[in-house]
């Protein structure tokens, strides 16, 4: 399945500046381990790993076709063919 | 130097007097590249909270679509400390995820809700180091649609 993935600012340093890169996978965890591949380092910065679980850290949203993964399934939500997934760090502070 | 025109520096405020005693938070859009705050767009704090702040995260999405669709990016995020200084706390240092914004901080801790001075100043936040830098307020009015 191929998608597009949005990119923030912060995180373009992983992707050569590119706003926008190509995706694949039929869910949103498979979709970031693609990434991962091509852009070596950004999964730590969209999952926590720690305690041998795996979830998406608590300061980062993704969206896919405009909804919050938080309320599909998280890193399950299934993607599909054309489908637009959106990263974003909240804004957000004390 | 952040240079921000009155009016929007007013809007800052007057909304963070409004929110006390939970904090206010919000960004000032400008054109990519311009360094120019242009376009006040105060967020709903969807922690409601007096020691947190978080946009929401679909108007967070619906605000980032609007820039991207106007080729603008947030110059200004401010957020308002209503017990404390206006410094950036561990929180906002450790959360900033705008390496071009300037993120103002307003303390409505004097005043709250009354009428009287607030402090407000500018900070860059970039990879955890805080850097304060001057205010220059400019009497010019821009367009705020």
């Amino acid at each position: 399945m191929a998608v597009e993935v949005r990119i923030p600012t912060i995180l373009r340093t992983y992707t050569n500046g590119e706003k926008a890169v190509p995706g694949e996978g039929g869910t949103l965890s498979e979709v970031i381990d693609h990434l991962e591949g091509k852009h070596p380092g950004i999964k730590e910065r969209l999952i926590d790993g720690e305690n041998g679980t795996s979830d998406l850290r608590r300061f980062v949203n993704v969206y896919v076709n405009d909804e919050d993964v938080r309320f599909t399934g998280g890193l399950d939500t299934s993607v599909a063919d054309g489908d637009q997934v959106v990263v974003l760090p909240a804004v957000a502070g004390g | 130097m952040l240079r921000i025109d009155q009016a929007t520096y007013d809007a800052i405020i007057a909304h963070a007097k409004r929110d006390h005693p939970n904090e206010a938070c919000g960004v000032v859009a400008g054109p990519a590249g311009s360094d120019r705050p242009e376009r006040f767009v105060p967020m709903v704090n969807a922690a409601a909270s007096p020691t947190f702040y978080e946009f929401d995260s679909l108007e967070l999405l619906q605000l980032y679509k609007e820039m991207d669709a106007r080729d603008e990016e947030p110059v200004v995020v401010y957020h308002s400390h209503t017990a404390t200084e206006a410094y950036p706390s561990r929180t906002d240092i450790g959360l900033a995820a705008e390496p071009n914004a300037h993120y103002v901080l307003v303390s409505t801790r004097e005043h709250g809700n009354s009428p009287g001075p607030v402090e407000l100043r500018s900070y860059r936040i970039i990879d955890g180091e805080v850097t304060e830098e001057d205010v220059s307020v400019i009497d010019e009015t821009r367009s705020q649609t």
